[in-house]
C-alpha cells in the first residue's frame, strides 16, 4: 500500500484488508510520508518523503531482479520483457535518447525492432534495459533519496518480493498519493511493473488497485466527462491528428489488439447522437463532433479564463475553488467570467466565489445561476465504483422545494438550447438540430437514458447484448460500447441485479449488479493461469484448461473458444502487442521511470542532472507562475495533503452535515513534535502556513504520527495539510489548495498536490 | 420502487421485530438468552426505528468503494438507514460519511438531540437549496428565480457565446466546430446517466473544455 490512506478515506475497503490478516495471515507493507490510521494497521511501515515513489519503487524492482525473485515465466509469457528495442535507444543523465529543444520527446529510438529473445540475454532486450536502469536503485541510494531508513527498506522489498512465487500473489493499492505528482504516470507505472515482474496481475487477491475517491468518479472517466476522451475512452478528434473520419479511423485503429473495434463503437456512438441523420455518405456525422486546439484540461480551463478566453462556466457538482491547485488564482480568474451556472445541493465556494472574504462584489460583473440539485437518493441511475461494478440507486424521498435531478436539468437545458436556435437560428445550428434527443416530452426517462448508453439495433430499437454485436456500418446505435449489456434487457437490467451468491468462492459475484466490460470481474484473467491453462496455485483456479475446454469462474479476457497455446501470447488484449509493457513507447516522459524531485523539492535530484521532470506541465498566469527554488530557504519545509474519514473532498456537501461538522470541526496542519519544539507550538496555537503562491492561518495539530526524515545528511520536516474546509457550509476554514501548485504530470495534468515547499510562523 | 421478492434474512428479522440493529446486538451477545433479553427490553423502548418504514438500496454517494445503503423513510421522510447487510461489499458495514449520508436530505431537529436515537425527529436539511437562485452583475445577494426564467436565460447566454466565440475551421483550414469560451467541469458524484447526458449536450454545442475532478 502505497499513497493511500483507505483505513482513513476509504475505510470498508480496509475492513476486507484487516480481515485478510486476521483470517489468511495476509501481511500489510505500507509507505507513506506519515504514521496514517493505515500505517497503525500494518505489518510493516515505512516512512518514505513525498515525491519519492518512483525511486522506491524502482528500488523493489532493482531488488526483485538482482535476487532473482522475479516471476520469470509469467515474465516472458505475458510482457514484453523478451522484445528487442531500438539499438540507439540510450538513457543518459536523467534523459532518455530523442530529447528535443521544445521540451518533448522524439521517441523514433523507444520503438521495437520486432525481434525477441525469450532467453531475456539480449543486451537490448526490455529486460537487460530495464535491469541496467533499476541497477542504479540500490539500497543506500533509495534510502538516501526517500528517507526510508535502510533496513526497513530492506525489509519491505524482501517480504513483497517473496509474493514474485508462483504460488502467492501480492495485492499492490494506491491512490492520490502516487498519481499528484509531475513524475504521478511513472509512479503507478513504476508499481503495476513491480506487480508484473513478481506475476501479480491478473489474479485474484492481486493486481494494481486504485482506491477511487469518488462514488462515481469510474463512471464519469467511462462515459467520457473529459477533454480528450470520448464515452468508451474513445479519443476526442484533435484538429492536428484527425482532420477527418479516415484520419481518426486511421491512427486510432490498430491493425492488432482489441481496439481494431474502435470504428464500431465510433460509428456507433455518433449513430446515437445524430439518428438518421449519420450516414456513411456524410462520415456518420463525425465533423459535428468539436476538435480539440491544444490542452482543455482542468488547470488549462482557469488558465484560459485568466487570458479571458473561457466565458462562460458550468461546474457541475464539482467546487473548484476549494479543490483545484492554487485555489486563489481560481477564484481571480472566475471574476472574468461573463456567466457562470452552478448546479448542487448547497451553496459552494464555487457558487459564491464573489463573495468570498477579501472579493468586492461590486467589482465583478460575472452572472451567477445557482440550480438545485437532488441527492443521491432522492432520484434513480447507475453509479461505478473502484471494481468497475455499475450499480442502480433506487429513489428514497422526493428532492426538497424545487431540486430536481440532474437528469431533469440536463434535459431541460438542452431543449431550451435547441429552442433557441430552433426560433432564432444562429451560427451552425446543426450539430444541435440534429441531435438526436428524445428522453420524454416532459420527464427525462433515465430507463430511455440507459438504453441508449447500453446501446440498440437501429432497425428494431432492441438492446444490443454486447458490445460484440456493435457493427461500423450504422444499423447499430450505442452511448457507450464500454457499457454494452448494463441495460440489455428492460424488464432485469443487469445492473439491477442483487443475487450476491459466490460459487467461484473467489469474491467474483457475478449475479451482483454488472461489471464492465461483459461483466469481467478481473482484468487480464488470461494471467491467472500459466501458459499452458494450469492455475498457479489450486486456491485461486479462476480457470483451468481441463485438455479439451477452459472451466470458468469469470468471464475470460482472452478468446475462450481457442487452446491455451493460442492466447499464451495475447494477455493483454487492448494492447497490440498482446503482452504488458515493462517498456512503454508511448508514455510521454519515458518508456521507464526515472526518479525525479518534485518541481519544488527540499533537496537537489540525487540521481541525474534533471532537477525535475523535464516534461512536467507549468501552467502560466499570475500566481500560477510562482515556485519556490529547490533548497529554498523561505520555504524549509516539505508540504503535502490529505483527507480524513469524517469529510468528503472539498467538504461542499460535509460541511452542510451537523454530525460530520460536529466530528471534525476546524481546519487545522499537522506538524511534527521536533519541529513544534523548534518554533515553540503546541497544539491549538495559531499558525501561518506560507508558499511562494499564498498563505493562510489554521491551528496546529502537534502529532508523533509526523516525524522529520534524513535525506542526504539533512533533517527533513513535513507540514500536513487537509482540504476540506473552506468560507462556506456549517464549518469554516481556510482553504488548504490556495497553496498548492500549479504545476502537472505531462501524460494526466493532474497537478502535484502532494509535494510542495512551505514555512510555518506562530501567530 | 424497489420490492424484494424473497424473504432475505432482513425480512425475517423485520418479521420478528427485530430490524439489523437488532441483528447486530445478537451477534454482540450471542445465543436465546441475549435475543429473550432483547425481546423483553423491546417492551420498555420507544417505537421501533424501522416500524412502519419503507426501505430503498442505495449505493453510498461518497468515496468509490460502492457500498450498499439502506434508505429507511416513512411518509416520505428520511428517518434512518443502514448499512446493506446484502451487499458483497460492506456486508452491513458503514463508515461515518456513509452512516451519516440521511443528513444530506433531513436532519435532527436542532431542539430534539436529547431524545434517543429511535425517535430523534428528523426536518430537512435547512441548508439544502431547495430554489433557482441568481445573482445580477455586481450584486451583493441572489434573488429567488422560476426555472422556467432561469433555463431559458442560461439558454440564451450558452447562444450569445457561443456564436460569438464559434469556429468552423481553424487557421490550417481544418473544420473543427468548436467553441473554446465554454467549459463543464462535470461532477464525479452524479449517476452515469446524468454524466452522459452533460457531456453529449456540452459535445452538442461544440465545447472543448469538458473535464471533471478525475484530473485532480
Amino acid at each position: 500500500m502505497i499513497g493511500a490512506n483507505p483505513a482513513s478515506n476509504h475505510p470498508i475497503a480496509f475492513r476486507w484488508i484487516t480481515k485478510g490478516r486476521e483470517q489468511k495471515g495476509s501481511k500489510l507493507i505500507v509507505a507513506d510520508p506519515w504514521f496514517t490510521q493505515s500505517a497503525a494497521m500494518a505489518d510493516l511501515y515505512v516512512p518514505l518523503r513525498p515525491g519519492t515513489d518512483t525511486a522506491f519503487l524502482n528500488g523493489i524492482m532493482n531488488y526483485a531482479i538482482q535476487n532473482n525473485l522475479f516471476h520469470r515465466e509469467y515474465v516472458v509469457a505475458y510482457t514484453n520483457a523478451s522484445y528487442i528495442v531500438h539499438p540507439d535507444f540510450k538513457i543518459e543523465d536523467g534523459l532518455f535518447s530523442g530529447f528535443l529543444e521544445s521540451g518533448k520527446y522524439d521517441t523514433s529510438t523507444w520503438q521495437y525492432t520486432g525481434e525477441k529473445d525469450p532467453t531475456l540475454q539480449h543486451p537490448n532486450c526490455v529486460f537487460q534495459i530495464l535491469k541496467r536502469h533499476l541497477s542504479r536503485y540500490d539500497i543506500k541510494t533509495v534510502s538516501e533519496i526517500t528517507g526510508a531508513p535502510a533496513d526497513v527498506y530492506e525489509e519491505v522489498c524482501k517480504l513483497y518480493c517473496s509474493t514474485g512465487k508462483p504460488d502467492r500473489v501480492g495485492n499492490a493499492i494506491y491512490c492520490m498519493g502516487l498519481t499528484q505528482h509531475t513524475h504521478g504516470t511513472q509512479n503507478v507505472r513504476a508499481l503495476a511493473m513491480l506487480q508484473l515482474l513478481l506475476g501479480n496481475v491478473g489474479l485474484p487477491g492481486g493486481g494494481v488497485n486504485a482506491e477511487r475517491g469518488e462514488s462515481n468518479v469510474q463512471g464519469a472517466c467511462d462515459i467520457g466527462v473529459l477533454f480528450h476522451v470520448l464515452p468508451g475512452y474513445n479519443p476526442v478528434p484533435s484538429a492536428k491528428a484527425h482532420p477527418t473520419w479516415a484520419a481518426y479511423r486511421e491512427k486510432t485503429t490498430p491493425s492488432t489488439g482489441y481496439w481494431v473495434n474502435r470504428p464500431k463503437f465510433l460509428v456507433s456512438m455518433l449513430k446515437a447522437w445524430y439518428g438518421e441523420h449519420a450516414t456513411g455518405e456524410n462520415d456518420f456525422c463525425y465533423d459535428f463532433l468539436p476538435k480539440t486546439a491544444a490542452d482543455h484540461s482542468h488547470v488549462s480551463t482557469f488558465q484560459d479564463m485568466t487570458k479571458g478566453v473561457v466565458k462562460g462556466m458550468f461546474a457541475w457538482g464539482q467546487n473548484p475553488v476549494v479543490g483545484g491547485p492554487s485555489a486563489v488564482q481560481a477564484r481571480e480568474a472566475m471574476k472574468n467570467l461573463e456567466w457562470l451556472v452552478c448546479v448542487d445541493l448547497f451553496e459552494t465556494e464555487t457558487a459564491a466565489f464573489w463573495k468570498a472574504p477579501g472579493a468586492d462584489p461590486a467589482k465583478i460583473a460575472t452572472e451567477v445561476f445557482l440550480l438545485p440539485a437532488a441527492c443521491s437518493y432522492e432520484k434513480e441511475g447507475s453509479i461505478t465504483n473502484s471494481g468497475r461494478w455499475i450499480q442502480w440507486r433506487w429513489q428514497a424521498v422526493e428532492p426538497p422545494g424545487e431540486a430536481r435531478s440532474d437528469l431533469w436539468i440536463a434535459d431541460r437545458l438542452f431543449k431550451a438550447i435547441r429552442k433557441e436556435y430552433q426560433e432564432n437560428g444562429g451560427v451552425f445550428p446543426d450539430p444541435i438540430l440534429k441531435m438526436k434527443w428524445d428522453y420524454g416530452e416532459a420527464e427525462c426517462d433515465v430507463v430511455k437514458v440507459a438504453l441508449e448508453i447500453n446501446g440498440y439495433e437501429v432497425a428494431t430499437g432492441a438492446p444490443v447484448q454486447s458490445f460484440t454485436k456493435l457493427a461500423d456500418d450504422g444499423s447499430t446505435a450505442c452511448g457507450d460500447w464500454l457499457y454494452s449489456g448494463y441495460y440489455n434487457d428492460v424488464h432485469n437490467p443487469p445492473c439491477k441485479r442483487r443475487d450476491n451468491v459466490d460459487p467461484s468462492g473467489l469474491a467474483c459475484f457475478h449475479r451482483w449488479a454488472f461489471s464492465w466490460p461483459a461483466n469481467r470481474r478481473i482484468l487480464y484473467n488470461r494471467c491467472s493461469v500459466d501458459p499452458s491453462g494450469r492455475p498457479w496455485h489450486p486456491e485461486r483456479a479462476l480457470f483451468r484448461w481441463n485438455g479439451t475446454g477452459w472451466v470458468k469462474n469469470d468471464v475470460p479476457d482472452f478468446n475462450a473458444k481457442l487452446p491455451p497455446v493460442e492466447t499464451a501470447d495475447k494477455a493483454f488484449i487492448m494492447l497490440p502487442e498482446g503482452q504488458a509493457r515493462l517498456f512503454a513507447p508511448g508514455v510521454k516522459d519515458g518508456p521507464v521511470p526515472e526518479h525525479y524531485e518534485p518541481v519544488e523539492s527540499p533537496v537537489g535530484n540525487r540521481m541525474s542532472g534533471q532537477q525535475h521532470n523535464p516534461l512536467a506541465v507549468l501552467w502560466k498566469g499570475s500566481i500560477f507562475d510562482k515556485y519556490a527554488p529547490a533548497e529554498s530557504a523561505d520555504f524549509p519545509y516539505v508540504a503535502t495533503t490529505f483527507r480524513l474519514p469524517e469529510h468528503y473532498q472539498t467538504g461542499g456537501v460535509t460541511r452542510n452535515q451537523p454530525y460530520l461538522v460536529e466530528l471534525a470541526p476546524e481546519m487545522f496542519v499537522m506538524i511534527s513534535k521536533t519541529l513544534a519544539e523548534k518554533l515553540g507550538l503546541k497544539s491549538g496555537d495559531w499558525v501561518r502556513v506560507a508558499t511562494a503562491r499564498s498563505e493562510f492561518k489554521a491551528k496546529v495539530a502537534v502529532s508523533s504520527l509526523v516525524r522529520p526524515l534524513t535525506v542526504q545528511g539533512r533533517k527533513i520536516e513535513m507540514v500536513c495539510i487537509p482540504w476540506h474546509w473552506g468560507f462556506q457550509g456549517l464549518a469554516t476554514g481556510a482553504i488548504g489548495n490556495d497553496l498548492t501548485p500549479a504545476a502537472g504530470d505531462p501524460n494526466t495534468r493532474i497537478p502535484e498536490y502532494k509535494a510542495f515547499l512551505c514555512n510555518v510562523h506562530k501567530v | 420502487m424497489f420490492s424484494m421478492k424473497k424473504l432475505s434474512r432482513r425480512d425475517f428479522l423485520k418479521s420478528v421485530g427485530l430490524g439489523a440493529a437488532g441483528l447486530t446486538a445478537l451477534d454482540a451477545f450471542g445465543g436465546r438468552s441475549a435475543e429473550a433479553l432483547l425481546l423483553k427490553k423491546r417492551t420498555e423502548m420507544p417505537p421501533w426505528k424501522l416500524q412502519y418504514a419503507e426501505e430503498t438500496p442505495t449505493i453510498c454517494c461518497y468515496c468509490g468503494v460502492g457500498c450498499g445503503i439502506i434508505i429507511h423513510t416513512r411518509d416520505g421522510k428520511v428517518i434512518g438507514c443502514q448499512g446493506d447487510p446484502d451487499h458483497p461489499i460492506n456486508q452491513g458495514a458503514l463508515c461515518p460519511k456513509g452512516q451519516a449520508i440521511t443528513d444530506v436530505s433531513f436532519v435532527v431537529a436542532e431542539n430534539e438531540r436529547r431524545h434517543s436515537m429511535y425517535e430523534r425527529p428528523r426536518v430537512r436539511n435547512p441548508r439544502r437549496l431547495t430554489k433557482v437562485l441568481y445573482r445580477a452583475p455586481f450584486a451583493t445577494e441572489w434573488e429567488e428565480k422560476s426555472w422556467d426564467w432561469a433555463l431559458s436565460e442560461i439558454a440564451k447566454r450558452v447562444k450569445a457565446t457561443r456564436d460569438a466565440t464559434f469556429e468552423r475551421t481553424d487557421a490550417d483550414g481544418v473544420t473543427v466546430n468548436r467553441t473554446q469560451a465554454i467549459s463543464l467541469l462535470g461532477s464525479a458524484t452524479v449517476n452515469t446517466e446524468e454524466n452522459y447526458l452533460m457531456q453529449k449536450m456540452m459535445r452538442g454545442i461544440g465545447a472543448v473544455h469538458i473535464d471533471h475532478c478525475a484530473r485532480l
